[in-house]
C-alpha cells in the first residue's frame, strides 16, 4: 500500500503505532507528484514549468522549504502530517502568487493565520503549492498564469476551479489533504469533479487573515480531502476566532470528529426544487436521486422544499463579487510587490500598464464590470439592487432552515467539462456555479462529497448545505452516507 | 442597458487598467453579455427589502487599543519591484 493514497486519519493511526515515519511520507508523496504532475499539473513552480519566476525541480525546491514537518511533528495532533496549500494562501517566505503575473515572485512577509494555526496542531506546510484560477476568478483552473491544471479521471478535461490545483492534487494522491478558498464554488465544484470531499465553511468559521482577498463578504478557507472524516479533522485544525480577521465569530470550534455517529435516523433533510429544473445533466440528477434514496433508507425524512429567488443567486453574485473584487484588486498596482509595467510619463502611466500587462482576460473582465456597477450613476440600479436581492436569498434560507435540518442538491449541473470548452464563454463559464453560488451569498456551510459516477467514468458530488455554524449536521449526514456507499474509496487511474 | 467601446473605455480608466484596441472590443462584447444577463435582476421584487451589510448577525466589532508589533521596514520592502532606502520609488508624481 502507498502511503499517499491513505487518508490522514489512517496515516495517524500508523504514526501513532510508529510503524512509519514522517519521512516515509514524504517520501511517498514526493515518488507520486514525479510519476503523475507531468500529466495532472496540481501543483505550480515544479520542475522548470512556471514561467513566473525562479525555477527548481520539485526534489530541490521541497529541500529548501522552509517548513520541514520535522519542527513540528513531535508535538500538536497532525503528527507533522503534510498538508497542501492553493496559491492564494499566505505562507512567509515561500512563493504566494495567487497564479497571477502580476504577483510573480512574491514572498509573504507572515504567514496566513490558517498557516499558523496548522504548524500549532503539529502539521506540516507542502514545499510547492496548487494551481489555480488567477485570484480565485474561475470554475475550470484555466485562468492561471501557470496554465490549466487536468482532471486525474480524464485528462482532457477541467479539474473545476478555482481550486482546482488542490483538488486534483488529493483525487491524484499527490497531496494527503489540502487546503483550498470558496468564494461562489471554488472547493465544492472542483470537489465534485474530482470525486472528493470539499468543504466551504460557514462565513467567519475559519480566518481569512493572510488569504489574499478576492470578494470579502464571500470568501472562506476550506479543506479538501479523501473522506468526511479527514475533513472533520481538518477543520478541528483551522476553524476559530481570529482577532486579525474581523469578520471570524468568536464561537468555540467544536469537536467536529464526535458528530461523525453514522446515525441520521430523523434528520429532516430538504430537497429544493429549483435545483433540478432546467440545465441539470439527466445523468447527474439520477445519481442525485439515488443518493437522496440512500438517505431515505438510512433513517433521514426527507421533502421537497423551495428557495423561491435561487434564479437570483448567478446574476447577483457577478454584481457583488465583482464589485468587491475590483476594490480588493485596487492593492496590485505595482509599487508594493510583484510585477511593475514601463514606467511612462507619470504615475497613472504606471499603473495603468502594470495592470494591463500583468492581469488576465477574466480578472480583467471581472475589474471592469465591478468597477462599472458601482460606478456613479450605475450603483443603484446595479450594486445596491444585488444587495437587496442577496437579502431574498437569504432570507430564503432561514425560511426554509425553520423546516429542515439541512438540505441537499447536486454541485454542478454537469460532470466535469472539457478543456477549452468554455473559455470564450463567460456566462456559460458563470453558470458552471448555479448551485454552489446561493452557499456564499447566504453564509451557509456546504459540502460536496463524492455520490456516484458518469458512465463515461467522471466522478459527481452531492451538496449537503446546513444553518450556519452546524458544520456538525452536514459531517454527520455526509459521513453516515458516505459509509454507507464506496464512491470516496475509487481511485483515478493514472 | 447597452454598453459602448466609450463607457467601457471610461470604466477601464477609472479601474486603471490599459487596454488595447483588440481587448476593447471583445470585453466590451463580452460585458454586454454579462449585463444582458444581470438585467434578469428587475423582475426581483425589492420593495421594503434592505441591502445586505452582513451575512451574520454580526455588527461593529471593536478591539482593545493596545500597540502591537508591526513588520520591519526592511521586511516590508523586501518585495518591492523599485526601493531606495526605506521607500518605495515611483514616477514622479508632482510637476
Amino acid at each position: 500500500m502507498e502511503l499517499c493514497t491513505l487518508t490522514a486519519h489512517e496515516l495517524l493511526e500508523k504514526i501513532n503505532k510508529k510503524e512509519i515515519s514522517f519521512a516515509d511520507i514524504l517520501r511517498s508523496l514526493q515518488d507520486r507528484i514525479k510519476q503523475v504532475d507531468p500529466k495532472v499539473k496540481a501543483y505550480v513552480r515544479v520542475d522548470g514549468r512556471n514561467e513566473n519566476n525562479e525555477n527548481g525541480s520539485c526534489r530541490d525546491r521541497f529541500e529548501t522549504c522552509p517548513y520541514k514537518g520535522e519542527q513540528t511533528s513531535q508535538s500538536g495532533f497532525l503528527k507533522g502530517l503534510p498538508i497542501s496549500l492553493k496559491d492564494n494562501i499566505c505562507t512567509e517566505g515561500l512563493n504566494t502568487e495567487c497564479c497571477s503575473r502580476i504577483l510573480a515572485g512574491f514572498k509573504p512577509p507572515y504567514d496566513a493565520t490558517v498557516v499558523k494555526k496548522l504548524k500549532e496542531a503539529g502539521g506540516a506546510i507542502f514545499g510547492l503549492k496548487t494551481n489555480m484560477d488567477e485570484f480565485a476568478f474561475g470554475s475550470s483552473c484555466e485562468n492561471s498564469a501557470f496554465g490549466p491544471t487536468c482532471n486525474p479521471w480524464d485528462i482532457e478535461r477541467v479539474p473545476g476551479g478555482s481550486s482546482g490545483g488542490s483538488a486534483a492534487a488529493v483525487a491524484a494522491d499527490e497531496a494527503i489533504w489540502a487546503l483550498g478558498s470558496d468564494t461562489g464554488g471554488s472547493i465544492r465544484q472542483p470537489a465534485s469533479f474530482c470525486g472528493v470531499v470539499g468543504l466551504k465553511p460557514t462565513y467567519g468559521r475559519v480566518s481569512r487573515f493572510g488569504l489574499i482577498a478576492f470578494a470579502s463578504s464571500l470568501d472562506q478557507i476550506g479543506p479538501f480531502t479523501k473522506d468526511v472524516a479527514d475533513s472533520a479533522l481538518l477543520m478541528k485544525a483551522i476553524a476559530g476566532h481570529d482577532p486579525s480577521d474581523s469578520t471570524s465569530l468568536d464561537a468555540p470550534v467544536p469537536d467536529y470528529t464526535a458528530s461523525l455517529t453514522g446515525d441520521i435516523k430523523g434528520l429532516k433533510i430538504g430537497v429544493p426544487k429549483e435545483y433540478f429544473s432546467q440545465g441539470l445533466d439527466a445523468e447527474v440528477k439520477a445519481i442525485i436521486d439515488a443518493a437522496a434514496d440512500k438517505l431515505r433508507n438510512l433513517g433521514a425524512i426527507l421533502t421537497e422544499v423551495s428557495l423561491p429567488h435561487t434564479e437570483y443567486a448567478v446574476p447577483v453574485y457577478y454584481i457583488v463579487a465583482t464589485a468587491e473584487a475590483s476594490s480588493n484588486l485596487a492593492r496590485f498596482d505595482g509599487v508594493q510587490y510583484g510585477f511593475r509595467g514601463l514606467e511612462g510619463r507619470n504615475l497613472i502611466d504606471m499603473y495603468m500598464r502594470t495592470r494591463g500587462e500583468a492581469f488576465g482576460q477574466e480578472a480583467k473582465r471581472r475589474i471592469l464590470l465591478g468597477t462599472f456597477v458601482l460606478s456613479h450613476g450605475y450603483y443603484d440600479a446595479y450594486y445596491l439592487r444585488a444587495q437587496k436581492v442577496r437579502t431574498l436569498i437569504k432570507k430564503d434560507f432561514d425560511d426554509v432552515f425553520k423546516q429542515v435540518d439541512c438540505l441537499i442538491t447536486p454541485v454542478s449541473p454537469t460532470p466535469a467539462f472539457k478543456l477549452g470548452e468554455r473559455v470564450e464563454d463567460p456566462l456559460k463559464m458563470y453558470l458552471s456555479d448555479i448551485c454552489t453560488i446561493s452557499a456564499n451569498l447566504a453564509g451557509v456551510p456546504a459540502i460536496s462529497l463524492p455520490c456516484g459516477f458518469t458512465k463515461d467514468g467522471l466522478p459527481v458530488g452531492l451538496q449537503i448545505m446546513a444553518r450556519p455554524f452546524a458544520e456538525e449536521t452536514i459531517f454527520r449526514a455526509a459521513h453516515a452516507y458516505e459509509q454507507s456507499t464506496d464512491w470516496h474509496k475509487r481511485r483515478a487511474k493514472l | 442597458m447597452a454598453l459602448d467601446d466609450k463607457t467601457v473605455e471610461y470604466v477601464a480608466r477609472l479601474a486603471r487598467i490599459e487596454l488595447q484596441p483588440r481587448e476593447l472590443e471583445k470585453l466590451s462584447r463580452q460585458l454586454q453579455g454579462i449585463l444582458d444577463f444581470i438585467d434578469k435582476l428587475n423582475r426581483a421584487d425589492i420593495r421594503g427589502v434592505s441591502p445586505t451589510s452582513h451575512v451574520l448577525a454580526v455588527n461593529n466589532v471593536f478591539r482593545e487599543d493596545i500597540g502591537r508589533q508591526s513588520l520591519a521596514t526592511e521586511k516590508v520592502l523586501e518585495n518591492a519591484p523599485r526601493k531606495q532606502g526605506d521607500f518605495y520609488v515611483v514616477p514622479k508624481v508632482i510637476e
